[in-house]
């Protein structure tokens, strides 16, 4: 929407947006490592999202970029200047927090206007460029009601409109829709990256929420004890998951056991190639996602590793979940409807796995077998 | 809720307003009444108690000291404790309990041991420094300490102070700016609670002001009282009744904002629809 662009007055500089780069960030609370060497960088107009579990860093990385947590080791550099010693309001980001944030005694205007009042900016362009902001969320006819009068999802996008009025060089995100019900957290997500992109500005993005991480980012950090386990494009990591914790953290994952020679795994049966075509010949997990397990064509349900029960069936639109149990495991197919709905519960199938590369996991294979 | 139980909670309602006010306004009538008496059982009715206030001179002082030592505490107490615990609050959690337990130390040990504690330093206050009543203010920004840091820790608590700290830093807020825009206007009734406790505390103190021998509102009075009782329980009551006007007016200070938002709300929810 080019004309809400034109009609914010968003600066040049926040429009064009800036590199920005994370370098060896360490972090540690006590005996607890937060960030154990974290590198990132995004570019200019950029919507980098980390996802990862509880206490896996994500929300230090992003504190650290804003200032408000000081790294150990390492650097934040933003539009090539070293911010790494400088305080919070110095640092020129927006930040919208997953908690609500907006100052309670103030209303949406005068909220939008306070990061300007700090920039001492002249009344007359305060009120301009704070009806401005909150024309572009969509909430101009709102301006006059305090906190507690707006919803929560109109309260995220005044905190929203009050990050990008002082025009910042990075956006953060504290997972800023957590605290939402469903329905309002998908329109306000879709929200968000509109705004980001008619801004133009980089952004990162903190969640736990994988399905909000791969809609919304140009590429998804998945992280883990601090780390960055893998870093790509949402389509990439979903399906070429370079760990098999990215593999299980990210969708659903059937863990499958088996044994990899010449370069492919031998899972019930059935070959698959490898996503490390270089791994050693042994036993493995195989990490197999839902998608690629199918019904068999010839229907033959007699005997077979892969021949089970159908004991559940999950709609969901489009598709269905359907779990199969094999007699030692459990297994999980995702199909369309249509085929799912010829197998209700109780049925027996045979299943076919499609020959996609796979992950496989060795240690948790080792561990299995002791 | 039933016709009849909503009855009764009302008619219950009402007789424990009544108790209590009977409570809180007997003795104050039962005071009034005696500063009003005539020197014999038949004399009339006279406000001469009363008048004598104003005609002595060492009251008047007390009073003014007293009040003067009310403001001074007043704003020290808030001056002092106000940031100490926003700033203990944000970055130094771990000290949340030293805090809480210096603050809550004065109220376990008795006057009489502050003031065995405190003789010496008010001596050598009263030689190198300044013999001012007004020195009092010192020991009494101790006393209050336990009422305020109570009140203060309540107020705190009803806010997200991290959150919108960091959100006024992220704005570019300095710390003066998150501390006197964005916190204290969101705690302003805690705060008002808190000075009026150091009001009421300081307006009745006697025992401390006593032994360190200054004169203020409290001792004036019993030192009045012992030559004219009527003048001295007037002076009671009328410190009684200012200390309740004072909190009637502080109690409607915090109501105004309320109101406007309360307004705005009534006006916009009827067009505005929540997302």
């Amino acid at each position: 929407m080019p004309t809400a662009v034109a009609a914010a007055g968003v600066g040049t500089a926040a429009r064009a947006g800036v590199e920005v780069r994370l370098e060896n960030l360490r972090r540690r609370y006590g005996g607890v490592t937060a960030l154990d060497g974290l590198n990132l960088t995004m570019a200019p107009g950029e919507l980098v999202a980390l996802l990862g579990p509880s206490g896996c860093g994500k929300t230090t990385a992003l504190r650290l970029v804003a200032g408000l947590e000081q790294a150990d080791s390492g650097r934040v550099v933003v539009a090539g200047e070293d911010v790494t010693g400088q305080p919070t309001n110095k640092r020129d980001v927006g930040m919208v927090f997953q908690a609500y944030s907006l100052f309670p005694h103030m209303t949406a205007w005068q909220n939008v206007a306070f990061g300007l009042q700090m920039r001492k900016v002249d009344t007359a362009r305060r009120r301009k460029r704070a009806g401005e902001m909150l024309e572009l969320v969509g909430l101009s006819g709102f301006a006059n009601r305090f906190a507690h009068q707006l919803s929560g999802g109109q309260q995220q996008r005044v905190a929203l409109a009050r990050a990008l009025a002082i025009e910042p060089k990075v956006l953060l995100l504290d997972e800023p829709l957590s605290a939402l019900d469903a329905k309002v957290r998908a329109r306000l997500r879709d929200e968000i990256r509109r705004v980001q992109l008619e801004v133009g500005i980089t952004t990162l993005f903190v969640t736990h929420d994988q399905e909000e991480a791969l809609a919304i980012a140009d590429r998804v950090g998945v992280m883990h004890s601090g780390r960055l386990e893998q870093l790509g494009p949402p389509t990439t990591i979903y399906s070429r998951p370079a760990t098999p914790f990215v593999a299980e953290f990210v969708g659903l994952t059937n863990r499958l056991a088996g044994v990899v020679r010449g370069g492919e795994v031998e899972v019930r049966g059935a070959r698959l190639p490898l996503v490390q075509p270089d791994a050693a010949d042994g036993p493995a997990i195989a990490l197999v996602r839902p998608e690629a397990v199918t019904f068999a064509s010839d229907g033959e349900t007699a005997a077979g590793p892969l021949v089970g029960t159908v004991i559940a069936t999950a709609f969901l639109g489009a598709t269905s979940r359907v779990t199969v149990d094999l007699g030692d495991i459990t297994i999980l197919a995702q199909l369309p409807t249509s085929d799912a709905a010829t197998h209700p519960a109780g049925t027996r199938v045979r299943l076919a796995l499609r020959p996609d590369p796979v992950l496989i996991a060795r240690d948790e294979a080792k561990a299995e077998r002791a | 809720m039933s016709r009849s139980r909503r009855l009764k909670l009302q008619v219950f309602r009402v007789i424990v307003f009544l108790v209590f006010g009977a409570f809180f306004l007997v003795p104050i009538g039962a005071m009034f009444e005696f500063s009003t008496r005539g020197n014999t059982d038949t004399a009339p009715r006279t406000l001469s108690a009363w008048q004598t206030i104003f005609q002595t001179p060492d009251l008047v002082a007390a009073i003014l000291a007293s009040l003067a030592l009310a403001v001074i505490t007043s704003a020290g107490m808030l001056v002092l404790l106000v940031p100490t615990m926003i700033w203990v609050r944000l970055r130094l959690p771990r000290l949340n309990r030293v805090v809480e337990f210096l603050c809550l130390l004065p109220l376990t040990i008795p006057a009489i041991v502050l003031v065995a504690g405190l003789a010496p330093e008010y001596r050598w206050l009263s030689i190198n420094v300044s013999e001012s009543i007004l020195t009092l203010a010192f020991v009494y920004l101790v006393l209050v300490l336990p009422y305020t840091y109570r009140t203060l820790h309540a107020g705190l608590a009803a806010i997200d102070v991290k959150t919108l700290s960091e959100a006024a830093r992220s704005l570019g807020a300095g710390w003066a700016t998150v501390m006197g825009r964005i916190i204290v206007p969101n705690m302003w009734s805690a705060l008002l609670n808190a000075a009026l406790l150091s009001v009421a505390v300081v307006l009745g103190e006697f025992t401390i002001a006593n032994l360190l021998n200054y004169v203020n509102l409290q001792v004036a009075i019993a030192l009045l009282g012992r030559a004219n009782a009527g003048v001295s329980i007037a002076v009671a009551v009328a410190s009684l009744m200012f200390a309740f006007i004072l909190l009637v007016i502080l109690s409607f200070f915090g109501r105004p904002r309320a109101r406007v938002a309360q307004l705005e709300a009534d006006t916009t929810l009827s067009w505005g629809q929540k997302t």
